[in-house]
C-alpha cells in the first residue's frame, strides 16, 4: 500500500440493507424463543398457582400420615405414599439395570445389520404405546398367566415395562453421544470391549443416563391408567410391607377422591397433588446429586 | 529448480541423536529383522476398494514414514497393522500382515493381544478424561501388568519427555494439558504396555514447531526399544524423522495404492518412480 493515501472506506461495517434484512430474521427467531419459553412458564405456573392455591389449605400432616377415609377430614394418603414408595423403587430396581443393558448391548455389541434395526423401531415404537396398553399387558402376563395376583410385585413389573423403552432409548442417546475417539483411544491400548464400555464408555454417558431415566421414572410416578387395569387397590386399609401385598398408589389415590362429589375431597386432591409433585422434586434432587457425583469423576 | 535438489537434505537437517546410523545400512540389502510384512495388503469399505496390493516391510527398532496424497489410504494402512479396522463395521481387510511371522490377520488371533503390543498414538491428542496418572496406568491396568503403577507412570512420563512438567500433578485431568503435552501423555499411554511397535497417525498436525521438533526427538530415542510407523503430510518430517519412507498415491477408482517403499534418503534423493517425484517435489498433491 502507498504511504499517505487514507484506506478506501471498508463496505459492510455498519448497516447494509442485506446486513439489516439478516439481522432483523435474526430478532424474529430470538423472539418465538422467548416467546415458546414463556408459554410453558405462563402455563406451567399457572397450572402449579391453581394446585397450590386450592391445595393449600388441606395441606396437612395428616395428610401423610392418615389411612384413606369415607370422611375428608380424616382422609390421608399414607397407604398410597408406600404404595408409591414400594411401586417405584422396584421399578427403577427392575427397569434401570436391564434398561441399561439393553441399550449397552444395542449400541456397543449388536452388529448394525436388518434385524437390529427392526428391533430399534420396535423400542420406538413400544415407547409411544398408551400406558392403559400395558396396564392390559401387565394384567393377563403378571396378575394371571404368572398368578402373581394383584400385588406390588405385578405392579412395579408393569410400570417397569412402561418405563423401558424410554430408559433404552435415552441410554442409546446418552452413549451415542460419547465421542468415538475416546473408544478408540481405549482399544488403542489393548483392552477389550467390556473393558472400554465399562471404564469409559459408561462413566462418560452416566449423567445423561440418569437423565433419561429420571425423565421415565417421573412418569411412571404419575401414572394411573396402567396400575388400575393391572390391579392396584382402589381402597386398601393395610400398610404393603412386602412385594406380594396389595396397594394403592398416590395418583390412584387422588382419582377416587377427585370422584367423590365433596368439594373438601377436591381439594384433598389438590393437596395430594402438592404431596406428589414434592415426591418428584425430592426424588429428582436425589437424581441430580448422583449425576453431579458421576460427572465429577470424569475429568472432562 | 531441479527434482533433486528440492528436498530438504535429510543429513543437513538431521536432529538424530549421535548413536543413529542412517542410510549406508539400509541401502544394503535390508539385513535388519523386519518386525512386520506386510503382503498383498486391501482393504474395503463396504464395496469401495479403498487401498489395494500394499506390500511392504517395517524394519525392526526403526522409524517409517508413509507418505501421500490425503485419501490415498495411509491411516487406513496404518490401522491394519493393530486391527483397529476391525472397530469400522463396513472394513473389510484382505492378504496378510505378519508380525513376528504370524499373520495378524488370521482368524484365530485376537485384535486385543495385538493392540497391546503394537500400540497407537492418534492424529487429534486424545486422553481419556481421567487423571495423568490414570492415562498412563489404566493400559497396564487392562492388560494385567503387575508392576508397581507409581514407577511404571513415572517411567513412561519420563520416556514420553513429559515428566518434569507434570510430575508435580499427576492427578489433574489429562485434557487440562495443552496439545503437545496431551500427545506426549498419549505417547506415554501408549508406552505403559510396553509395545513393540508404536503407530502414530499424523502426531504433530495438530502442533507447534516447537512440539513437534520435541515428539520428534523423542522418536528418535524411542527407537532403540521400539519399532515406529508414522504417517505424516509433512515431507520434511519423514525426511528428518524416518528410516525408511512409504509413498502411496492414488491409482484408477481412487484406490489407494503403493508406489515405493525405500530408504528414505534414497527416496528423497533418488526416487525409483516418477509419481515419488512429482509428489516430493510439490508437482502433485
Ligand atoms: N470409515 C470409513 N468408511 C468409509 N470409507 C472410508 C473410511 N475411512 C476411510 N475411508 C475412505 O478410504 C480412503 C482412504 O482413507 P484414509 O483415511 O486411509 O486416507 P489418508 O491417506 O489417511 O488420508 P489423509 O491424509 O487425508 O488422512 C478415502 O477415500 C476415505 O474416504
Ligand atoms: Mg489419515
Amino acid at each position: 500500500m502507498t504511504a499517505g493515501v487514507p484506506p478506501a472506506p471498508v463496505e459492510g461495517l455498519t448497516s447494509t440493507p442485506n446486513l439489516k434484512r439478516r439481522q432483523s430474521i435474526a430478532a424474529i427467531g430470538r423472539w418465538i424463543f422467548i416467546l415458546a419459553t414463556a408459554f410453558a412458564i405462563v402455563a406451567l405456573g399457572a397450572l402449579a398457582w391453581y394446585i397450590i392455591s386450592r391445595g393449600w389449605g388441606a395441606l396437612s400432616w395428616g395428610l401423610l400420615t392418615n389411612p384413606p377415609s369415607r370422611r375428608p377430614e380424616r382422609a390421608g394418603l399414607n397407604l398410597a405414599i408406600y404404595g408409591t414408595l414400594w411401586i417405584i423403587s422396584l421399578t427403577v430396581l427392575i427397569a434401570f439395570p436391564m434398561g441399561v443393558a439393553a441399550a449397552i448391548y444395542l449400541e456397543e455389541y449388536a452388529p448394525k445389520n436388518r434385524w437390529t434395526r427392526m428391533l430399534q423401531i420396535n423400542i420406538s415404537n413400544l415407547a409411544g404405546v398408551p400406558s392403559v396398553v400395558y396396564g392390559l399387558l401387565g394384567l393377563g402376563i403378571f396378575v394371571e398367566w404368572l398368578s402373581l395376583g394383584r400385588v406390588v410385585l405385578a405392579g412395579a413389573l408393569t410400570m417397569a415395562l412402561l418405563s423401558l423403552p424410554v430408559i433404552i432409548i435415552s441410554t442409546q442417546e446418552a452413549l451415542k453421544a460419547v465421542p468415538w475417539s475416546l473408544r478408540e483411544s481405549a482399544y488403542g491400548v489393548g483392552a477389550t470391549r467390556w473393558q472400554v464400555t465399562a471404564s469409559h464408555v459408561l462413566p462418560a454417558a452416566f449423567p445423561a443416563i440418569l437423565t433419561g431415566a429420571i425423565l421415565a421414572v417421573s412418569r411412571a410416578i404419575g401414572e394411573t391408567a396402567p396400575l388400575l387395569v393391572a390391579g392396584a387397590a382402589g381402597f386398601v386399609t393395610r400398610r404393603p410391607d412386602s412385594f406380594d401385598d396389595s396397594y394403592t398408589t398416590i395418583p390412584i389415590q387422588l382419582y377416587n377422591w377427585m370422584a367423590r362429589p365433596q368439594k373438601e375431597f377436591l381439594d384433598l386432591a389438590a393437596a395430594g397433588i402438592i404431596v406428589l409433585m414434592g415426591l418428584l422434586v425430592l426424588m429428582n434432587s436425589f437424581a441430580i446429586i448422583l449425576r453431579q457425583h458421576y460427572s465429577k469423576k470424569t475429568r472432562w | 529448480m531441479t527434482a533433486l535438489s528440492n528436498p530438504p537434505n535429510p543429513v543437513a537437517i538431521d536432529t538424530r541423536p549421535a548413536n543413529h546410523v542412517s542410510g549406508a545400512a539400509e541401502h544394503a540389502d535390508r539385513v535388519e529383522p523386519a518386525v512386520i510384512q506386510v503382503r498383498d495388503l486391501s482393504v474395503y469399505y463396504g464395496q469401495f476398494h479403498a487401498v489395494g496390493g500394499v506390500t511392504f516391510d517395517v524394519p525392526q527398532n526403526k522409524i517409517t514414514a508413509l507418505i501421500g496424497p490425503s485419501g490415498c489410504g495411509k491411516s487406513t494402512v496404518l490401522r491394519c497393522i493393530n486391527r483397529m479396522n476391525d472397530l469400522v463395521p463396513t472394513a473389510r481387510v484382505v492378504g496378510e500382515i505378519n508380525y513376528h511371522g504370524v499373520n495378524i490377520n488370521d482368524p484365530r488371533v485376537d485384535p486385543v493381544g495385538v493392540r497391546r503390543r503394537i500400540g497407537m498414538v492418534f492424529q487429534k491428542p486424545n486422553p481419556f478424561p481421567k487423571s495423568i496418572y490414570d492415562n498412563v496406568a489404566w493400559g497396564a491396568k487392562v492388560n494385567g501388568i503387575r508392576a508397581n503403577m507409581d514407577d511404571l507412570v513415572e517411567q513412561c512420563l519420563r520416556r514420553a519427555a513429559l515428566w518434569d512438567e507434570v510430575h508435580d500433578k499427576l492427578q489433574q485431568s489429562g485434557l487440562a494439558l495443552s496439545g503437545g503435552q496431551q500427545q506426549r501423555l498419549c505417547i506415554a499411554r501408549a508406552l505403559a504396555n510396553n509395545p513393540d511397535v508404536i503407530l502414530m497417525d499424523e502426531p504433530c498436525s495438530a502442533l507447534d514447531p516447537i512440539s513437534t521438533l520435541r515428539i520428534e526427538d523423542l522418536m528418535r530415542e524411542l527407537i532403540q526399544d521400539v519399532t515406529i510407523v508414522i504417517v505424516t503430510h509433512n515431507m520434511q518430517q519423514a525426511a528428518r524423522v524416518s528410516d525408511q519412507t512409504v509413498f502411496f498415491s492414488l491409482g484408477e477408482n481412487r484406490m489407494g495404492q503403493l508406489i515405493e517403499a525405500s530408504p528414505t534418503r534414497e527416496l528423497f534423493t533418488n526416487p525409483r518412480d516418477s509419481r515419488t517425484e512429482d509428489y516430493i517435489t510439490g508437482r502433485f498433491g
